[in-house]
């Protein structure tokens, strides 16, 4: 199948302004400073509405047309150096039309969430700034037409994530926790960087059409490298599977932040790369391969430890590593799956973001109070968080017909479907999953808004005011209707893109899967409701090995640190000693020469003019003397 | 002879006087300038030169691109109007707009740079009392445009002679204004002295090599010295030795080892604002000569020139950064690295292909509005007596004042050619043009010198940022308007420049294309 | 190429040095040595060496700045006579440069002259 981009025309020559308005307005918030205090808040969330409109409109006009393949908009030469050329050239096609929606429109209740959220943080317009400048990065990610413009935006999204994170810079927790987000994304980014280095040296390219239209000449061996490099910088971003571990400490920053870029859009890059190069995964069946499994484990790590924290935003974050392993487990199964993997995407985009929000609403109504076992009876006091909390809830865990149950359940069934072996074991990893799953969200539900009040001494719980309760309602109606709404328009949408497949269904019936789904929903809530209906103990209390296990992150930090820091220390230590006595030496003589002759040099130059003419002189005759040589010789 | 053999044989010159506008413009305001400051009344002086000088290099900036596309040869073969004269007039035409701002900032100091009598004897009675209470000389205006005009028809000149007396048109002016600093009296005027000394030995070598070639070819014009080379009669040493010498005077003004031994002095000891003017006009003015000298007239001899010149960029780039390692003063400093980065310059210039004289041109301008907003911060850097611009000064300049730190630091890694600034896409432009061209040695050269002189940038930075401020660190005063204009546009050039050089790129190369 | 030319040349080129050289180090050992007041001072010309201002060696400019204008106006004739000898040849072209030449150092005379420049005090 050839790939070709018609060039853009009309209206949506325009595509630029998406990227362009965020960028300026996160110009004028950074660089005016204190000026822009009063105001800046509202023009961060309002240039991002601008957007958001912007990107209906373009969303329209791509709709409206024939072929939809989509359209190409070369703005400058970026790169032309000899035999690689790079330009600074945007893609506008069905899946960056729905990506460029989910980030504005999300982002944009986000951002008049934080309004309300930030209210009272010195730095709201600091904030505001990287928020913005977030919006812009993600969307040169999403509108990029070649490998390059993606990395940048790629480091975009990764510099506003750092700054947010550790946007907190004078708790040490935040300020790790945004080194180590930044430390392990290097790792994928390598990655990811050395598949880009790939497709140049193999193919002379990083364009989208010319790199999938090339793929068919490359070996096996070839492809199957290059899609492993770039499923290593997608589990670094999506913090998945070994990678996770920096995202639920990610949580440190502000809980917008939590919500817009570790939940709905950053950490869903990976998918997104995935899913935009599945020429490449199309072309090697190890890497697809791969995928699946690093889908399979992570979706099911993350269900495991998040039955076991008591951090209301700690849950969220491993339900969020858990759920990116439920997409990356359909973009892994490639064909069909690949729109099932997209829509479970944005469905988490709405439902997710709406938990995260709904949690940050409970804490602003709890002076910042995290702890689940401190929580209870909160739905009395906190009506709108409430209800749209326990939609977001239903969502995640699949209840028809909310709108997870529309995304979650196909992907199950394709897992299943997978030949062979492989099949009946990923379909049953899901299954587990999406069990354990009702669990911990009965359980964070439970916790936090039913029961008896366990809260601190002089707490007062209170709703939030509108500017962050109408966002609430508005992802919350997004919950409810998007699954079914995206089930059945989506994949025709995402056509073009991703080519047509037929969905076969041999092994079970649509039916049985739904049935054995929604009996291990039950299951998994059923239990939770009746462990936590009561409510828990306040202090952690001694358990298993596995709930210990669990607790303690399953021993990953730990993993980290024996594998990696560890002979990371020897060889930093071996290589400092190698540095001291060798390299050092020998650039501190060579340092020591060049002083030295600067110094003897300089004396040459003794202010006398006498000697500066000697000096042109003796230079004369020796260019002289030079050229005459040079002739006769 | 009788007067009728004159009548028969003589032919009047056609000039295109659209082509040779920009010049004619500036030499008329120049003398306007004069003629200002002999009928204006003191105080109206500067306003009125200031409005004038801008107000003419501007229009000489408008005939300039009036003129774009246009290839001829003017003025009965004295001058060349083709893309490279062009583009180099223009460049000459920005940058001293540009260091024009700097020269007329009065803010900083009562009256301004420039002393009123350069003529009164130094540390006299006199003189402290017209260093601290006289309004400066407004003469620097007709000077300065004297001798952007005289650059300006230095770069197109199309024969030895109008090359030679438009170098002495832009020299003299500068040698007069480098004696004029307001502050360290006798350090300027020893600064012009040696400057003007040592011009004018190498302007002798200059004229006696237009004299041999002149023995060679018979010709004075390139065209037919280009014509002649190789194929004339006479003996070919007068054309080597002829070469040899016109390169010097050339080389002199560019400021390339073993020729450059002025440049620290004269920088040093200039007023800042001119030596930022000599750094950025004069430099391009040099290179403009030096481009047409070799690529025009001398083309053919291309393969004797290349290795002596060679061996005199890598001496030049080896000079200017080892050299750098041990400065102490941030404008000695600052002229060792233009003497390293003429180094770097004649490297492109040495590829002698359409690629080397573009990236040079590229080179020329990236560099100048690096140079004008480095120098253009060193006049803020102040304190009682004046510019500090001892290094030790400098310590702890970033808690001081973080916007002008980081200023300087963005410019400094800009020379040292760091990507995402002009100089690294013009270092790059330089050394891919010369690999094309098969002279990787340079190349090597180039790099290892880069590495070398980063180590003074760097260390200028650790100073800046990582030192306390001491009692002597002084604080940076605030610019004035026409400062910090000229601050901002040389710093967001580089920035530009190394963000999206396509435009200025695009434009080198369609430059590119000597007319004969 | 060859160089048999200017063998020559070198060989008078480097007689020549010789002989400066031979006189001027050959003097002091046979010359006699009578010293007198005048072959002490400087040589001037024969005119009664001036004494020194007081203050230092200094000269005052304006000398310097007569003899300069004199060098201007010297040069000015120097451009002025050909262009009378062939005027008929030079035409209207010939007439306006000239103007335009003699405006230019006009301007330059008419600033030193504002300046004071030709005030003797």
């Amino acid at each position: 199948m050839e790939i070709e981009f018609a060039a853009a025309e009309g209206w949506l020559h325009n595509v630029w302004l998406l990227i362009a308005v965020p960028l300026v307005s996160a110009a004028i918030l950074l660089l005016l400073g204190k000026r822009a205090d009063k105001w800046g808040h509202w023009l961060g969330a309002g240039s991002v509405g601008v957007t958001f409109v912007l990107a209906l409109t373009f969303f329209f006009q791509l709709r409206g047309m024939d072929e939809r393949e989509g359209v190409e908009l070369s703005l400058f030469e970026y790169l032309p150096v000899a035999g690689l050329k790079v330009d600074f050239g945007l893609l506008y096609d069905p899946l960056a039309a729905i990506f460029t929606l989910l980030i504005t429109g999300v982002g944009f209740l986000i951002h008049v969430y934080a309004v309300g959220y930030m209210s009272h943080d010195p730095g709201r317009r600091r904030f505001f700034g990287f928020f913005n400048l977030f919006v812009a990065a993600m969307l040169l990610l999403v509108l990029g037409n070649n490998f390059v413009m993606l990395y940048i935006g790629w480091e975009g999204v990764g510099l506003a994530s750092y700054l947010l994170i550790s946007f907190y810079f004078d708790r040490p927790a935040a300020a790790t926790a945004g080194k180590k987000a930044f430390l392990i994304n290097r790792v994928g980014d390598a990655g990811f960087a050395i598949a880009i280095f790939l497709m140049f040296a193999t193919l002379g390219t990083t364009q989208y059409d010319e790199v999938f239209n090339g793929v068919g000449q490359l070996t096996g061996a070839t492809v199957t490298a290059m899609g492993l490099l770039l499923l290593l910088g997608a589990c670094g971003k999506s913090g998945q599977f070994p990678l996770h571990t920096w995202l639920p400490d990610a949580m440190e920053g502000p809980t917008p932040v939590s919500a817009l870029i570790h939940a709905a859009t950053m950490v869903t890059a990976g998918v997104y790369l995935i899913a935009r190069s599945h020429p490449v995964f199309d072309a090697s069946e190890t890497a697809q391969a791969v995928v699946v499994t690093i889908g399979a484990i992570t979706l099911l790590i993350g269900c495991i430890i998040g039955c076991a924290k008591d951090d209301i935003k700690r849950v969220l974050a491993y339900s969020t590593v858990s759920q990116i392993g439920y997409m990356f487990l359909a973009v892994g199964l490639g064909g069909a799956a690949y729109a099932l993997g997209l829509i479970h995407l944005l469905a988490h985009g709405f439902f997710k973001a709406g938990l995260f929000l709904g949690a940050g609403s409970v804490m602003h109504g709890m002076q910042d109070q995290t702890d689940i076992r401190r929580f209870g009876g909160l739905a009395k006091h906190m009506r709108i968080t409430w209800i749209t909390f326990l939609l977001g809830y239903l969502a995640i865990i699949g209840l028809p017909p909310l709108s997870g149950f529309f995304s979650k359940d196909p992907i199950i069934h394709s897992a299943f479907e997978r030949h062979g072996w492989s099949g009946w074991v990923l379909g049953s990893v899901a299954l587990i999953g999406a069990g354990l799953t009702a669990f911990y969200m009965t359980r964070l539900y439970v916790l936090t808004f039913h029961g008896k009040p366990r809260w601190t001494e002089g707490q007062h719980p209170h709703e939030s005011p509108p500017v962050m309760t109408i966002p609430l309602i508005l992802l919350a109606v997004g919950s409810v209707a998007a699954g079914g709404l995206m089930a059945t328009s989506v994949p025709g949408w995402l056509e073009p893109v991703l080519g047509e497949h037929e969905e076969h269904h041999a092994r079970l019936s649509e039916w049985t899967v739904t049935a054995m789904t929604m009996a291990v929903v039950i299951l998994g809530a059923g239990l939770g409701f009746a462990l936590f209906r009561r409510g828990t103990a306040l202090q952690e209390q001694p358990a298993g090995p596995l709930v210990t296990a669990a607790r303690r992150n399953l021993y990953f930090d730990t993993l980290n640190e024996v594998v990696f820091e560890l002979p990371g220390k020897l060889l930093t230590r071996a290589l400092v000693f190698l540095d001291n006595r060798g390299i050092d030496g020998v650039v501190n003589g060579l340092a020591a020469t060049v002083g030295g002759g600067s110094g003897r040099l300089r004396r040459a130059q003794t202010g006398f003019v006498r000697s500066y003419a000697l000096s042109i002189l003796g230079g004369a005759v020796l260019v002289v003397a030079a050229m005459m040589a040079v002739t006769l010789s | 002879m009788t007067t009728d053999i004159a009548a028969e044989t003589l032919k009047l010159p056609s000039l295109d006087y659209a082509a040779l506008a920009p010049m004619l413009i500036l030499f008329g305001v120049g003398c306007v300038g004069v003629l200002v400051e002999a009928i204006a009344p003191k105080k109206a002086r500067f306003p009125v030169q200031l409005v004038l000088a801008v107000l003419g290099i501007a229009a000489s900036l408008t005939a300039i691109v009036l003129a774009a596309g246009t290839e001829k040869v003017t003025a009965a073969g004295a001058v060349a109007v083709d893309g490279p004269g062009l583009f180099l007039q223009g460049s000459i035409a920005v940058l001293g707009l540009v260091a024009l701002l700097l020269i007329s900032e009065r803010s900083l100091e009562r009256g301004g740079a420039f002393v009123a009598q350069a003529a009164v004897t130094a540390n006299s009675e006199a003189d402290r009392d017209q260093a601290t209470r006289g309004s400066g000389a407004t003469e620097v205006y007709p000077l300065i445009i004297f001798s952007l005009g005289g650059m300006m028809l230095f770069a197109a000149a199309n024969d030895l002679l109008t090359m030679f007396v438009a170098l002495e048109v832009f020299s003299l002016p500068l040698y007069l204004l480098c004696a004029m600093a307001r502050r360290r009296r006798l350090l300027s005027q020893e600064a012009a002295l040696k400057y003007f000394l040592l011009g004018a030995f190498a302007s002798a070598f200059f004229l006696f090599g237009i004299a041999l070639v002149y023995g060679y070819a018979g010709r004075v014009d390139f065209a037919g010295i280009h014509a002649a080379v190789l194929d004339s009669p006479n003996d070919i040493a007068l054309l080597y030795i002829g070469l040899a010498m016109v390169a010097i005077g050339l080389l002199f003004k560019a400021a390339l080892a073993p020729f450059h031994v002025w440049t620290p002095d004269v920088y040093q000891g200039a007023p800042t604002p001119v030596t930022a003017l000599m750094a950025a006009c004069t430099k391009v003015a040099a290179f403009g000569g030096l481009l047409r000298v070799l690529y025009v007239a001398f083309e053919r001899s291309q393969w004797d020139y290349r290795p002596v010149l060679g061996a005199i960029a890598v001496l030049t780039m080896l000079v200017g950064a080892v050299l750098a390692v041990t400065q102490t003063d941030i404008k000695r400093l600052l002229a060792y690295s233009s003497i390293a980065n003429a180094g770097y310059v004649l490297v492109g210039v040495l590829a002698i292909s359409k690629a080397g004289l573009a990236s040079s041109l590229f080179y020329l301008v990236a560099y100048g509005f690096s140079v004008l907003a480095a120098f253009g911060i060193v006049t803020l850097v102040r304190d009682a007596d004046g510019e500090a611009t001892h290094l030790s000064r400098w310590a702890g300049l970033g808690r001081r004042s973080p916007l002008y730190a980081t200023l300087f630091t963005f410019l400094l890694l800009a020379f040292a050619g760091i990507p995402l600034t002009s100089g690294f896409t013009a270092k790059f432009g330089v050394f891919a043009a010369a690999i094309e061209a098969d002279q990787t040695w340079l190349v090597i050269a180039g790099v290892i010198t880069s590495a070398i002189i980063a180590f003074p940038y760097l260390r200028v930075v650790v100073m800046m940022w990582l030192s306390e401020p001491g009692e002597s660190t002084p604080a940076v005063s605030l610019p004035g308007a026409l400062t910090a204009a000229a601050v901002t546009i040389g710093a967001a050039a580089t920035l530009l420049l190394g963000i999206v050089p396509q435009p200025l790129l695009d434009m080198t190369e369609n430059a590119a294309h000597f007319v004969r | 190429m060859s160089l048999s030319p200017y063998i020559p040349i070198v060989g008078l080129f480097a007689l020549g040095a010789g002989f400066a050289l031979f006189s001027v180090a050959i003097a002091p050992f046979v010359g006699p040595r009578r010293y007198n007041r005048a072959k002490l001072d400087a040589y001037e010309c024969g005119i009664e060496p001036t004494p020194q201002p007081i203050g230092g060696g200094r000269f005052p400019v304006k000398f310097y700045l007569t003899a300069m204008l004199f060098i201007v106006f010297d040069i000015e004739i120097i451009f002025l006579y050909p262009w009378a000898v062939s005027f008929e040849a030079l035409g209207v072209f010939g007439f306006v440069e000239m103007v335009l030449f003699i405006i230019t150092v006009f301007v330059a005379y008419a600033y030193v002259w504002r300046r004071g420049g030709l005030d003797w005090d």
